[in-house]
Protein backbone atom coordinates (compact mmCIF):
# COMPACT_ATOMS: atom_id res chain seq x y z
CA UNK A 1 0.00 0.00 0.00
CA UNK A 2 1.22 3.48 -0.84
CA UNK A 3 1.73 5.73 2.12
CA UNK A 4 3.12 9.13 2.83
CA UNK A 5 5.52 9.77 5.69
CA UNK A 6 7.00 12.98 7.00
CA UNK A 7 10.73 12.98 7.70
CA UNK A 8 12.27 15.93 9.54
CA UNK A 9 15.95 16.73 9.04
CA UNK A 10 17.61 18.14 12.14
CA UNK A 11 21.25 18.85 12.91
CA UNK A 12 23.93 21.36 13.79
CA UNK A 13 24.75 24.09 11.27
CA UNK A 14 27.24 22.95 8.61
CA UNK A 15 26.64 19.23 8.90
CA UNK A 16 25.48 18.92 5.30
CA UNK A 17 21.79 18.81 6.13
CA UNK A 18 20.82 20.83 3.10
CA UNK A 19 23.19 18.82 0.90
CA UNK A 20 21.46 15.66 2.07
CA UNK A 21 18.07 17.27 1.55
CA UNK A 22 18.95 18.18 -2.03
CA UNK A 23 20.50 14.79 -2.75
CA UNK A 24 17.39 13.00 -1.50
CA UNK A 25 14.77 15.23 -3.09
CA UNK A 26 16.58 16.44 -6.18
CA UNK A 27 15.64 19.97 -5.26
CA UNK A 28 18.08 22.74 -5.91
CA UNK A 29 17.73 24.32 -2.54
CA UNK A 30 20.63 26.66 -2.00
CA UNK A 31 23.34 25.31 0.24
CA UNK A 32 25.97 27.49 1.77
CA UNK A 33 28.70 27.43 4.33
CA UNK A 34 27.58 29.88 6.93
CA UNK A 35 25.61 29.46 10.11
CA UNK A 36 21.91 30.19 10.33
CA UNK A 37 21.39 29.96 6.60
CA UNK A 38 18.29 27.81 6.75
CA UNK A 39 15.83 30.25 8.24
CA UNK A 40 12.63 29.09 6.64
CA UNK A 41 11.65 25.45 6.45
CA UNK A 42 12.26 23.87 3.06
CA UNK A 43 10.20 20.92 1.89
CA UNK A 44 10.67 18.27 -0.76
CA UNK A 45 9.67 14.70 -1.48
CA UNK A 46 11.20 11.44 -2.62
CA UNK A 47 9.70 8.06 -3.38
CA UNK A 48 11.11 4.77 -2.08
CA UNK A 49 9.43 1.38 -2.43
CA UNK A 50 6.22 3.12 -3.56
CA UNK A 51 6.00 5.15 -0.38
CA UNK A 52 6.28 8.91 -0.59
CA UNK A 53 8.50 10.67 1.92
CA UNK A 54 7.98 14.33 2.60
CA UNK A 55 11.26 15.82 3.77
CA UNK A 56 11.33 18.85 6.05
CA UNK A 57 14.65 20.68 6.32
CA UNK A 58 14.67 22.21 9.81
CA UNK A 59 16.97 25.12 10.72
CA UNK A 60 20.45 24.03 11.81
CA UNK A 61 20.94 24.39 15.57
CA UNK A 62 23.40 23.30 18.26
CA UNK A 63 20.62 22.84 20.75
CA UNK A 64 16.86 23.07 21.11
CA UNK A 65 16.87 24.89 24.45
CA UNK A 66 18.54 28.27 24.01
CA UNK A 67 15.36 29.91 22.82
CA UNK A 68 16.45 31.45 19.54
CA UNK A 69 13.76 31.52 16.86
CA UNK A 70 15.56 28.83 14.87
CA UNK A 71 15.65 26.51 17.85
CA UNK A 72 12.00 27.12 18.64
CA UNK A 73 10.99 26.36 15.05
CA UNK A 74 12.96 23.10 15.08
CA UNK A 75 11.75 22.07 18.54
CA UNK A 76 8.10 22.84 17.80
CA UNK A 77 8.25 20.87 14.60
CA UNK A 78 9.73 17.76 16.19
CA UNK A 79 7.47 17.86 19.26
CA UNK A 80 4.15 19.06 17.90
CA UNK A 81 4.12 18.10 14.23
CA UNK A 82 5.41 14.64 15.14
CA UNK A 83 7.18 13.56 11.97
CA UNK A 84 7.34 9.80 11.37
CA UNK A 85 11.12 10.03 11.61
CA UNK A 86 13.47 12.76 12.78
CA UNK A 87 16.73 12.31 10.93
CA UNK A 88 19.49 13.84 13.03
CA UNK A 89 22.38 14.68 10.72
CA UNK A 90 25.70 14.78 12.58
CA UNK A 91 29.20 15.72 11.47
CA UNK A 92 31.50 12.69 11.58
CA UNK A 93 34.51 14.91 12.26
CA UNK A 94 32.93 16.54 15.30
CA UNK A 95 30.79 13.90 16.95
CA UNK A 96 31.11 15.12 20.52
CA UNK A 97 29.58 18.51 19.76
CA UNK A 98 26.96 17.05 17.44
CA UNK A 99 25.73 14.35 19.78
CA UNK A 100 24.53 17.06 22.18
CA UNK A 101 21.63 17.81 19.86
CA UNK A 102 21.13 14.11 19.10
CA UNK A 103 20.73 13.37 22.83
CA UNK A 104 18.25 16.21 23.20
CA UNK A 105 16.17 14.86 20.33
CA UNK A 106 16.10 11.24 21.51
CA UNK A 107 14.74 12.60 24.78
CA UNK A 108 11.84 14.09 22.82
CA UNK A 109 10.91 11.21 20.53
CA UNK A 110 11.89 7.58 19.95
CA UNK A 111 11.43 7.93 16.19
CA UNK A 112 14.97 9.01 15.48
CA UNK A 113 17.69 7.94 13.08
CA UNK A 114 21.18 9.31 13.59
CA UNK A 115 22.77 9.97 10.25
CA UNK A 116 26.55 10.43 10.45
CA UNK A 117 27.46 12.59 7.47
CA UNK A 118 30.81 13.74 6.07
CA UNK A 119 32.28 10.26 6.42
CA UNK A 120 34.66 11.06 3.54
CA UNK A 121 36.10 13.96 5.56
CA UNK A 122 36.40 11.78 8.63
CA UNK A 123 38.26 9.08 6.72
CA UNK A 124 40.69 11.66 5.37
CA UNK A 125 41.46 12.64 8.94
CA UNK A 126 41.87 9.04 10.04
CA UNK A 127 38.69 9.04 12.12
CA UNK A 128 36.91 5.69 12.27
CA UNK A 129 33.44 5.39 13.72
CA UNK A 130 31.84 2.21 14.99
CA UNK A 131 28.18 2.85 14.28
CA UNK A 132 27.12 -0.40 15.92
CA UNK A 133 28.48 0.67 19.28
CA UNK A 134 26.73 4.03 18.89
CA UNK A 135 23.47 2.33 17.95
CA UNK A 136 23.68 0.21 21.08
CA UNK A 137 24.56 3.12 23.34
CA UNK A 138 21.92 5.49 21.99
CA UNK A 139 19.18 2.91 21.39
CA UNK A 140 18.32 4.33 17.96
CA UNK A 141 19.60 3.37 14.48
CA UNK A 142 22.85 5.00 13.38
CA UNK A 143 23.77 5.16 9.68
CA UNK A 144 27.01 6.43 8.13
CA UNK A 145 26.75 8.41 4.89
CA UNK A 146 28.52 10.87 2.63
CA UNK A 147 25.75 13.09 1.27
CA UNK A 148 28.00 14.72 -1.33
CA UNK A 149 28.65 11.42 -3.14
CA UNK A 150 25.41 9.72 -2.03
CA UNK A 151 27.39 7.00 -0.29
CA UNK A 152 25.40 5.01 2.26
CA UNK A 153 22.03 6.09 0.87
CA UNK A 154 20.78 2.55 0.24
CA UNK A 155 21.14 1.69 3.91
CA UNK A 156 19.66 5.02 4.93
CA UNK A 157 16.55 4.51 2.74
CA UNK A 158 16.22 1.00 4.08
CA UNK A 159 16.53 2.09 7.72
CA UNK A 160 13.92 4.83 7.24
CA UNK A 161 11.63 2.33 5.54
CA UNK A 162 12.00 -0.19 8.35
CA UNK A 163 11.42 2.42 11.05
CA UNK A 164 8.23 3.86 9.53
CA UNK A 165 6.83 0.38 8.89
CA UNK A 166 7.62 -0.65 12.48
CA UNK A 167 9.98 -3.46 11.47
CA UNK A 168 12.43 -1.81 13.84
CA UNK A 169 11.68 0.52 16.71
CA UNK A 170 13.79 3.09 18.47
CA UNK A 171 14.28 2.48 22.18
CA UNK A 172 16.31 5.53 23.17
CA UNK A 173 18.62 5.23 26.15
CA UNK A 174 17.55 8.52 27.69
CA UNK A 175 19.77 10.37 30.11
CA UNK A 176 19.15 9.58 33.78
CA UNK A 177 19.57 12.56 36.08
CA UNK A 178 20.44 12.95 39.76
CA UNK A 179 17.95 11.32 42.18
CA UNK A 180 16.59 14.73 43.19
CA UNK A 181 15.67 15.57 39.60
CA UNK A 182 14.36 12.07 38.86
CA UNK A 183 12.06 12.34 41.88
CA UNK A 184 10.61 15.60 40.61
CA UNK A 185 10.18 14.18 37.13
CA UNK A 186 8.29 11.24 38.62
CA UNK A 187 6.03 13.66 40.51
CA UNK A 188 5.27 15.79 37.48
CA UNK A 189 4.91 13.06 34.87
CA UNK A 190 1.41 11.82 35.80
CA UNK A 191 0.00 15.35 35.66
CA UNK A 192 1.68 16.04 32.37
CA UNK A 193 0.35 12.75 31.00
CA UNK A 194 -3.25 13.69 31.73
CA UNK A 195 -2.74 16.77 29.58
CA UNK A 196 -0.76 15.39 26.66
CA UNK A 197 -2.21 11.84 26.57
CA UNK A 198 1.06 10.18 25.55
CA UNK A 199 1.12 12.08 22.29
CA UNK A 200 4.23 13.85 23.53
CA UNK A 201 6.80 12.37 25.92
CA UNK A 202 5.56 13.31 29.39
CA UNK A 203 9.04 12.80 30.79
CA UNK A 204 10.46 15.32 28.37
CA UNK A 205 7.81 17.94 29.14
CA UNK A 206 8.33 17.39 32.87
CA UNK A 207 12.04 18.02 32.35
CA UNK A 208 11.40 21.19 30.42
CA UNK A 209 9.02 22.43 33.11
CA UNK A 210 11.66 21.78 35.77
CA UNK A 211 14.13 23.74 33.68
CA UNK A 212 11.67 26.65 33.64
CA UNK A 213 11.22 26.57 29.88
CA UNK A 214 8.58 29.27 29.52
CA UNK A 215 8.61 29.36 25.76
CA UNK A 216 7.57 25.70 25.69
CA UNK A 217 4.88 26.29 28.29
CA UNK A 218 3.49 29.16 26.23
CA UNK A 219 3.56 27.04 23.11
CA UNK A 220 1.68 24.25 24.93
CA UNK A 221 -0.93 26.71 26.18
CA UNK A 222 -1.38 28.20 22.74
CA UNK A 223 -1.87 24.82 21.14
CA UNK A 224 -4.27 23.49 23.71
CA UNK A 225 -6.31 26.65 23.87
CA UNK A 226 -6.81 26.26 20.16
CA UNK A 227 -8.08 22.71 20.68
CA UNK A 228 -9.60 21.32 23.82
CA UNK A 229 -9.60 24.09 26.36
CA UNK A 230 -11.03 22.11 29.24
CA UNK A 231 -8.25 19.51 29.25
CA UNK A 232 -5.52 21.90 30.19
CA UNK A 233 -7.06 24.25 32.75
CA UNK A 234 -7.59 21.98 35.79
CA UNK A 235 -4.15 20.39 35.38
CA UNK A 236 -2.12 23.57 35.02
CA UNK A 237 -2.74 24.50 38.60
CA UNK A 238 -1.20 21.26 39.84
CA UNK A 239 1.74 21.73 37.56
CA UNK A 240 2.42 25.18 38.87
CA UNK A 241 2.34 24.07 42.50
CA UNK A 242 4.92 21.30 42.26
CA UNK B 1 47.07 19.62 41.38
CA UNK B 2 48.16 22.69 43.26
CA UNK B 3 45.90 25.61 44.08
CA UNK B 4 48.01 27.88 41.87
CA UNK B 5 46.83 26.09 38.75
CA UNK B 6 43.23 27.15 39.23
CA UNK B 7 42.16 30.17 37.21
CA UNK B 8 39.34 31.83 35.36
CA UNK B 9 39.27 31.68 31.59
CA UNK B 10 39.84 35.44 31.19
CA UNK B 11 43.13 35.11 33.12
CA UNK B 12 44.59 32.51 30.78
CA UNK B 13 47.30 33.31 28.23
CA UNK B 14 47.49 32.45 24.57
CA UNK B 15 48.51 28.86 23.96
CA UNK B 16 47.43 27.59 27.36
CA UNK B 17 45.16 24.61 27.82
CA UNK B 18 42.58 24.73 30.59
CA UNK B 19 40.41 21.92 31.84
CA UNK B 20 37.09 23.42 32.90
CA UNK B 21 35.82 22.87 36.43
CA UNK B 22 32.99 25.39 36.86
CA UNK B 23 30.54 27.38 34.75
CA UNK B 24 29.14 30.03 37.07
CA UNK B 25 26.49 31.35 34.74
CA UNK B 26 22.75 30.88 34.75
CA UNK B 27 19.88 30.60 32.34
CA UNK B 28 20.12 30.90 28.60
CA UNK B 29 23.81 31.88 28.53
CA UNK B 30 24.75 28.84 30.62
CA UNK B 31 22.74 26.63 28.30
CA UNK B 32 24.34 28.21 25.25
CA UNK B 33 27.87 27.71 26.59
CA UNK B 34 27.12 24.10 27.50
CA UNK B 35 25.74 23.54 24.00
CA UNK B 36 28.94 24.95 22.50
CA UNK B 37 31.08 22.57 24.54
CA UNK B 38 32.01 24.61 27.64
CA UNK B 39 31.32 21.66 29.92
CA UNK B 40 33.07 20.83 33.20
CA UNK B 41 35.84 18.39 32.30
CA UNK B 42 36.30 19.71 28.77
CA UNK B 43 39.72 21.02 27.74
CA UNK B 44 39.78 24.48 26.20
CA UNK B 45 42.70 26.12 24.39
CA UNK B 46 43.31 29.87 24.36
CA UNK B 47 43.70 30.55 20.64
CA UNK B 48 44.13 34.31 20.70
CA UNK B 49 43.44 37.40 22.70
CA UNK B 50 42.27 40.78 21.44
CA UNK B 51 44.72 43.67 21.89
CA UNK B 52 42.85 44.82 24.96
CA UNK B 53 42.33 41.30 26.23
CA UNK B 54 38.63 41.20 25.49
CA UNK B 55 37.19 39.21 23.81
CA UNK B 56 39.27 36.02 23.89
CA UNK B 57 39.03 33.22 21.34
CA UNK B 58 38.93 29.68 22.67
CA UNK B 59 39.17 26.36 20.92
CA UNK B 60 36.51 24.05 22.29
CA UNK B 61 35.49 20.70 20.81
CA UNK B 62 37.12 21.51 17.48
CA UNK B 63 35.54 24.94 17.05
CA UNK B 64 36.78 28.43 17.84
CA UNK B 65 34.43 30.44 20.05
CA UNK B 66 35.10 34.01 21.22
CA UNK B 67 33.84 35.01 24.65
CA UNK B 68 33.57 38.41 26.29
CA UNK B 69 35.08 38.93 29.71
CA UNK B 70 31.55 38.98 31.14
CA UNK B 71 31.29 35.29 30.36
CA UNK B 72 34.90 34.08 30.43
CA UNK B 73 35.43 35.51 33.93
CA UNK B 74 32.68 33.23 35.19
CA UNK B 75 34.21 30.07 33.83
CA UNK B 76 36.82 28.40 36.01
CA UNK B 77 39.33 25.70 35.24
CA UNK B 78 42.66 24.07 35.94
CA UNK B 79 45.71 25.03 33.91
CA UNK B 80 47.18 22.02 32.19
CA UNK B 81 50.96 22.05 31.77
CA UNK B 82 50.62 21.23 28.09
CA UNK B 83 48.56 19.41 25.50
CA UNK B 84 44.94 18.45 25.45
Amino acid sequence: MKREYVIALAGNPNTGKSTLFNALTGLKQHTGNWAGKTVTIAEGTYVHKKNTYRLIDLPGTYSLFSNSTDEEVARNYIVFEQPAVTLVVVDATSLERNLNLALQIIEMTPNVIICINLMDEAEKRGITINENVLTKKLGVPVVKITARSKKGFALLFDTIDRLVSNVIQGTPNVVRYQPEIEEKIAKLEPFVRTVVNDTISARWIALRLLDGDESLLQELMKRWNRGEEEILCPQTEHMVHI
Amino acid sequence: MSQANILRLNQASKGQFIQLTSINLEGVMRRRLLDLGFIPGAVVEVVRKSPLGDPIAFRVSQTTVALRREESSKIGGVLLSHEA
